[in-house]
């Protein structure tokens, strides 16, 4: 469910940018991904129970994603950056539980098929990371900033996830691998300070979340709930 | 040559001689064409954020991007014929070249997405279904692609307006007002009546196109009458009435007056989908500048260096929401 949780609200983000991405190709890739996003999770909420109820009419408090999925987007450089965090988490962790880190057969199975997803998703994000920190001044610095800005919040990825079989210390070192790798081809560096907000240490998983989250929750229910039980 | 390779149906493709006026003709049109389906984005994206299911939301996601999809084909087909897509975006940020005006109706309900899909897919089927047999090889390939999604769009537009009309009465109220909305702007999308239609005769006789506008509006109309009775809905025309001796539906008359004040650009929405076009362009300016350079730095992968245009300093404030992260000290 908390996996579900975060492809539910990062997809929901990324469809915030139809009509607005900085180039055409743009408006296609962003929402490729947000479908793929998507397309995981009405599986992952299905397992869990009826994913329109789920989606729909439950209150922020029982929302378990990472507060990373939930930041707004930002302007380009915070999307990407917000990106290139979580898909290179979320690739490495369903790699871990297509191979073992769950008994649960169904969630292994989605995980296998999505990894390949979410390889795209990271090397979009990898190629837009290598674009705007090597590209000109501004973009370098825009880059930055969405880098820093984003990092409190990437503690919370590793944290871990009651019923999965996975090593999340080694996860969280390969992930800091992987990233600082891409950010030193794209001439940036990791950002440095605490991986968590001080005061809210991952609470996400906890269904503690940052503000902008309960106002995209209720233009994403609105409609569903101005008509209860009705079918669309 | 031209002449004769038009008369027996043959394919104009980009590298045979063409006459200017059949180039402009084409430009205009493909370009109009393609701007109709970035700008068309914007009402359906409108409601994405909103929709009521992850079902229905996967569709109206996908639609959008299917029609980002054909904004490109089409820029890549006017491309052929010697224009560029940085040129024809600063022709449509500057209002020297159109898109369709219904575009430029607002999107108030959740149905108002399944009445475009139905009833504004379709009339752009009706319209786009002939140009696959366009004399322009490229154009009328890049018609065989979209006609495909397109005519996709339209039955899930009907399915989204049959469950509302099935649904509680307030659904059925709201598939009912969306319907009456748009089905006179639908109409429009025809172009005027053909007496007052001044590109048709050429456009005939270069097999350009094949149908006059009344032509194809009367079949429109033909196929929507009894699909509005199959979904349980009416359509906001009291004349409308099958005629025996013709074989075709009567219609009421069109307040051509209101097609031209939208064409003129005072529409409902004129202003918002042009400035929301124009913001995402600027604010993307900083983005395709880096790309551009990251591409001559690096040997110019990726075909991302393209010449880039107007103004752009990459000094604009971007989008950020201003909910305080961003400008976190390192």
């Amino acid at each position: 469910m908390a996996l579900g949780d975060d492809a539910l609200v990062l997809s929901h983000r990324l469809g915030e940018w139809a009509g607005h991405a900085p180039v055409l190709e743009e408006e296609v890739a962003l929402a490729n991904i947000a479908l793929d996003l998507l397309g995981q999770a009405r599986t992952l909420l299905s397992m869990a129970g009826d994913e329109d109820e789920l989606t729909y009419l439950r209150e922020e408090r029982d929302f378990t994603n990472v507060q990373l999925v939930e930041r707004p987007n930002g302007d380009f450089a915070h999307t990407i950056a917000r990106q290139l965090y979580f898909s290179t988490h979320q690739e490495l962790l369903y790699e871990r539980l297509a191979d073992g880190g769950t008994d649960d057969g169904e969630l292994a199975a989605l995980a296998a098929k999505a990894v390949k997803e979410v390889a795209y998703h990271r090397d979009h994000a990898e190629h837009w990371t290598l674009r705007l920190g090597d590209g000109t001044d501004v973009s370098h610095e825009r880059m930055r900033a969405a880098l820093d800005g984003l990092w409190r919040y990437t503690g919370e990825l590793s944290q871990p996830i009651e019923g999965l079989d996975v090593d999340w210390d080694g996860l969280r070192e390969e992930w800091t691998r992987r990233v600082t790798a891409v950010l030193e081809r794209a001439s940036l560096s990791l950002p440095q300070g605490p991986r968590n907000a001080s005061w809210a240490a991952g609470a996400g998983r906890q269904g503690v979340h940052t503000e902008p989250f309960g106002r995209m929750l209720a233009e994403m229910q609105h409609l569903h709930r101005s008509h209860p039980g009705a079918s669309w | 040559m031209f002449d004769a390779a038009v008369t027996a149906d043959e394919r104009i493709e980009p590298r045979d001689w063409m006459p200017d006026a059949y180039r402009a003709t084409l430009v205009r049109q493909i370009a109009q064409h393609a701007h109709s389906e970035i700008i068309g984005m914007q009402p359906e994206a409108n409601w994405i954020t909103r929709a009521p299911s992850l079902r229905r939301k996967a569709i109206l996601m996908a639609k959008v991007q299917d029609e980002a999809g054909h904004g490109l084909y089409l820029y890549s087909a006017a491309e052929t014929l010697g224009v560029s897509r940085d040129e024809l975006l600063d022709k449509l940020h500057t209002g020297r070249q159109k898109y369709s005006s219904i575009f430029n109706y607002p999107t108030l309900t959740w149905a108002d997405v399944g009445a475009i899909g139905w009833l504004v897919d379709g009339a752009a089927i009706t319209n786009q279904v002939p140009l696959c047999r366009c004399s322009y090889g490229p154009y009328a390939r890049a018609m065989v692609r979209v006609c495909k999604e397109e005519s996709f769009h339209q039955r899930q537009g009907y399915e989204l307006l049959l469950a509302l009309s099935r649904g509680t009465p307030a659904q059925h109220a709201m598939a009912q007002d969306a319907v009456d909305r748009w089905w006179w702007p639908s109409l429009m999308m025809f172009g005027p009546p053909d007496d007052a239609s001044k590109h048709s005769a050429q456009s005939m006789a270069w097999k350009i196109k094949r149908h006059s506008n009344d032509e194809l509006r009367q079949r429109f109309v033909d196929i929507c009458v009894p699909q509005a009775e199959s979904l349980g809905l009416t359509l906001p025309d009291p004349e409308l009435r099958w005629n025996e001796e013709r074989g075709h539906y009567d219609f009421g008359p069109i307040d051509w007056s209101e097609f031209h004040e939208v064409l003129r650009g005072n529409g409902p929405c004129n202003e918002q989908r042009l400035e929301q076009r124009r913001r995402a362009h600027e604010e993307g300016t900083w983005v395709r500048e880096a790309a551009a350079a990251y591409a001559r730095k690096h040997g110019g992968g990726h075909g991302d260096d393209r010449r880039h245009d107007h103004g752009g300093s990459g000094t604009t404030n971007g989008t950020t929401n201003g909910d305080g992260h961003g400008r976190a000290t390192a």
